[in-house]
């Protein structure tokens, strides 16, 4: 595949890098990536990541665009109201770049489906608001073997840590199971910054462009906390004894996939 | 003693305990915070007995769950 003048101008600032070049512009065009949520992390995820010319790109979640949306979700649009998130995030994304195949799935994601969605996808970002869906993303990633960036933003803080097969703790090794219904406020209930979402999913972006590249090293192995407050990031060693995981262990206890209970508040948001 | 909690060397009685350290830092929904000393997980449900010692590096692993 040869790249036309157009692309050689648009992809111009990522040719040039040596990281990158024809070869890594090639591989992310070539790239399948899935967003798990169209929401305050998927939408700068998946802003970034078609700006970047990932060929594929799957978009997930059963919500429509909602008014109070609109402070931290910035791929939706005033206009957008009512949409559903999946077909508004699709029209930003091919306004954006044409080289793009964008895939909605306006669903929740289940035990039922999350398999059979996430096994077309070099790359999974979960950019889901509650546990259960965190969980799930990680249960099946793990059991599939797929890598993927973990984020939660609440407030004035963000964390992310990137799972590889094989290559350092899962989702679940640092905490073993979702808290119970509303023992941990969420960004519903507990209000979140909107430019947390862009800090923290361009970091998504960023694994996943560094992963499809094979360059430079990811958060495997590592949390990344961020309090905007303080302006305060931390890479936090995560233990690398993986043996005892409930689901990546070496005997692992859980192996079939759970949907957990949601928090009331959550509803059906993903 | 000294020990490093959150990348901060502070001074502490000795025979701290990793829950009167929680207690003191006034760890949000202490249940359900995921600790580790010195690159190891704290097993859930051991905070009371777990002593920390002098140069101990203690982290707080917090469920965060926003996204959308
Ligand atoms: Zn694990």
């Amino acid at each position: 595949m040869a790249f036309t003048n157009e692309q050689l101008e648009r992809y111009s600032r990522h040719i040039i890098l040596k990281e990158v070049g024809a070869k890594g512009q090639k591989k992310l065009l070539n790239a399948k990536v899935l967003i798990i949520g169209a929401g305050g992390l998927g939408a700068p995820v998946a802003m970034y990541l078609a700006a970047a010319g990932i060929g594929t790109i799957g978009i997930a979640d059963a919500d429509e665009v909602d008014l109070s949306n609109l402070q931290r979700q910035i791929i939706h649009a005033t206009k957008d109201v009512g949409k559903p998130k999946v077909q508004s995030a699709k029209e930003t994304m091919e306004a954006m770049n044409p080289d793009v195949k964008v895939v909605t799935y306006h669903t929740f994601v289940t035990s039922e489906n999350i398999m059979d969605l996430i096994k077309d996808y070099d790359f999974i970002i979960d950019g889901t608001d509650n546990f259960p869906a965190k969980f799930l993303i990680n249960d099946a990633c793990v059991m599939a073997k797929k890598p993927f960036s973990h984020a939660g933003i609440i407030r004035f803080q963000g964390q992310l840590m990137t799972y590889v097969p094989g290559e350092g703790p899962c989702y679940r090794c640092v905490f073993k199971n979702p808290p119970p219904k509303d023992a941990v406020p969420t960004c519903k209930q507990a209000g979140v910054i909107g430019a947390m979402g862009g800090v923290i999913g361009s970091l998504q972006a960023m694994e996943a462009i560094k992963y499809i590249l094979g360059k430079g090293q990811l958060l495997t192995g590592y949390l990344l906390t961020y309090d905007a407050l303080k302006m305060e990031f931390r890479k936090v060693k995560l233990p690398s004894d993986t043996h005892n995981c409930a689901v990546c262990g070496d005997h692992p206890t859980i192996t079939e996939l759970i949907d957990y209970e949601q928090a009331e508040c959550d509803g059906v948001h993903l | 003693m000294t020990i490093t909690v959150a990348g901060n060397k502070k001074e502490v009685a000795d025979n701290l305990t990793v829950a009167q350290l929680i207690a003191d830092e006034n760890v949000e929904t202490p249940q359900y915070v995921t600790v580790t000393i010195n690159d190891d997980f704290v097993q859930s449900g051991t905070f009371e007995e777990t002593v920390l010692k002098d140069g101990d590096v203690v982290e707080f692993l917090y469920f965060m769950g926003g996204g959308q």
